[in-house]
């Protein structure tokens, strides 16, 4: 088992959403969150003076996948989330140890 | 029958100055909003503290001292619930129909102690984010109960200044308020802020200006419509008299000017926000629409509808220029008061006796000297008194973590609370 993190633009959710569902991925957790890569942040002004954002909204996305869709996963990721342009952010891919659906006790790919 | 329309007249003028009286009320809670939009949400919860808190004081001095030290009478208006039929249509028939009004004393006390208010919530945005709440509402026992009602006096209650000189006499006219009012509440602002020192973060290393934005811009949008439209019985009340033709039509005139200021305040300082910034900055809109406002508040019967809205327009660009202007000076207003009712207020003062023979510039200028060297000076004595018994500025921890949990206790959008 995999757990597969994204970092991307908060306007590709839906996209992203979408292309997850038709490969067959069950659950997504998705979370608002800060932060900045190589696009760094941007100035803003108020009242005639600028201030700086150093950290972009983003939306943090993760699910865990059985081994056998996880490649298919991230390829679906990263062609739904892509722009071209900078800051469309990261995905990364981490061994799962264990799964436990907290209703039933199942574990491991029987709980994804 | 001519006794039953002076009852009649003496009905309505006094309905007029109680409607008039509930919109400048209302002005309050324009303050309010306004005020808590341009800081910080971690100040939420102390600004409309103090908000409505220096309202209630400020009806409290009024009432025990401030009416009599403007205009006399008894300590706590004594004597004012008499009430004598025979009086009033004497007084009506001497004044004539279409002379002075006649009206309830109660009423004319509801409508100047709503000004009062006024020009102490001046005072509560300028000193935001960083006085303490306490050291605030004791100034405003004394502004309220004494700075201001002795600058009234000498202003709409023609006594002479300390018997030295009238200025009435020396041509000063202030139809509403521009210096009495505004120029008076930024006074008494700009020796606190001065006391006080910028927020913590406003400048940086290098003196650089650092923005601090303000948390709710649908608030502070909100709060500006309120102020505008309690304007219309801030200016069109103080005509003082609605129930003949000639004054009726005096406060339609007074409110087409007001609006029509108002209108122009905003897109003169939209329009410089944009060629400055390259960007509309709402804020600045807002300040604009109050400069316009403020502006025409000396003299809003006079001009035409032209000169109003060139007035307005005008206001609105020197705001801007003046809000930047403080800014540089380390001078930290977050929400822009002294330049909105300080500097426009001398502006708007002096632009009176352009529409209005009866007022002179040398008048204006000793009238606008007279307020502000009188509040300025007492201010800060009040406020050095007040620093140095009890201290006026919070701690610099608390000032990082917000005077809604030091001041008041309280969070304005508490989140993972739980009752037991």
């Amino acid at each position: 088992m995999q757990l597969i993190t994204a970092i991307i633009k908060p306007f590709k959710l839906d996209d992203v959403r979408d292309a997850l569902s038709e490969i067959g991925v069950t659950g997504i957790t998705v979370t608002e969150v800060k932060g900045f890569g190589r696009q760094k942040g941007h100035t803003e002004l108020y009242r005639g003076a600028e201030y700086i954002v150093d950290f972009l909204p983003k939306i943090k996305l993760e699910t865990a996948v059985t081994n056998d869709i996880a490649e298919r996963v991230v390829e679906a990721i990263v062609q739904s989330a892509a722009t071209g342009k900078i800051g469309d952010g990261k995905v990364f891919v981490s061994k799962l140890e264990e799964v436990i659906r907290i209703r039933t006790g199942e574990t491991g790919a029987q709980a994804i | 029958m001519e006794n039953q329309i002076f009852e009649l007249q003496y009905a309505i003028d006094t309905f007029y100055f109680l409607v008039c009286g509930a919109l400048v009320m209302w002005m309050a809670a324009g303050f309010s909003l306004l005020e808590s939009g341009l800081v910080r949400s971690k100040n939420t919860v102390e600004i409309l503290t103090k908000n409505i808190a220096l309202y209630a004081v400020a009806c409290i001095m009024y009432m025990a001292t401030g009416y009599a030290l403007m205009y006399g009478g008894g300590w706590f208006l004594q004597g004012i619930e008499a009430f004598d039929l025979g009086e009033v249509l004497a007084t009506s028939a001497e004044n004539g129909f279409a002379g002075d009004s006649v009206y309830s004393p109660a009423s004319d006390f509801f409508f100047q102690v709503v000004f009062v208010a006024t020009a102490m919530s001046i005072v509560s945005g300028a000193v935001a984010e960083r006085m303490k709440l306490w050291s605030f509402l004791g100034f405003a026992i004394v502004m309220t109960g004494f700075i201001y009602p002795m600058e009234g006096a000498w202003t709409w209650g023609s006594k002479d200044v300390f018997g030295m000189f009238n200025l009435g006499d020396l041509g000063f006219s202030d139809f509403a308020g521009s210096g009495i009012v505004h120029l008076a509440g930024a006074a008494a602002a700009l020796a606190g802020v001065l006391l006080l020192g910028a927020r913590k973060g406003k400048y940086g290393r290098n003196g650089q200006v650092i923005a601090i934005p303000g948390a709710n811009l649908p608030l502070a949008t909100l709060g500006t419509f309120i102020l505008w439209m309690g304007w219309f019985g801030f200016n069109g009340g103080s005509v003082l008299k609605l129930a003949d033709a000639g004054n009726a039509h005096s406060v339609a005139m007074v409110f087409l000017n007001t609006n029509a200021a108002a209108a122009a305040g905003l897109v003169g300082a939209l329009l410089t926000a944009r060629a400055l910034f390259g960007k509309a900055d709402l804020t600045m809109a807002l300040n604009g629409a109050l400069a316009g406002l403020v502006a025409i508040t000396a003299e809003p019967s006079t001009p035409t509808a032209l000169q109003a809205s060139l007035f307005g327009l005008i206001a609105g660009v020197i705001v801007v220029f003046s809000i930047i202007g403080m800014d540089r000076l380390k001078i930290d207003d977050p929400v822009g008061a002294i330049s909105v009712h300080g500097v426009i207020g001398l502006f708007g003062l002096m632009l009176v006796p352009i529409t209005n023979g009866e007022s002179s510039f040398t008048g204006q200028l000793a009238g606008a000297a007279t307020i502000f060297i009188w509040v300025f000076g007492v201010s800060t004595v009040i406020w050095l008194a007040l620093k140095a018994a009890v201290g006026i500025r919070v701690g610099e921890e608390e000032e990082y973590e917000g005077l809604d949990i030091g001041e008041c206790g309280m969070e304005a959008y508490p989140e993972f609370t739980s009752s037991t």
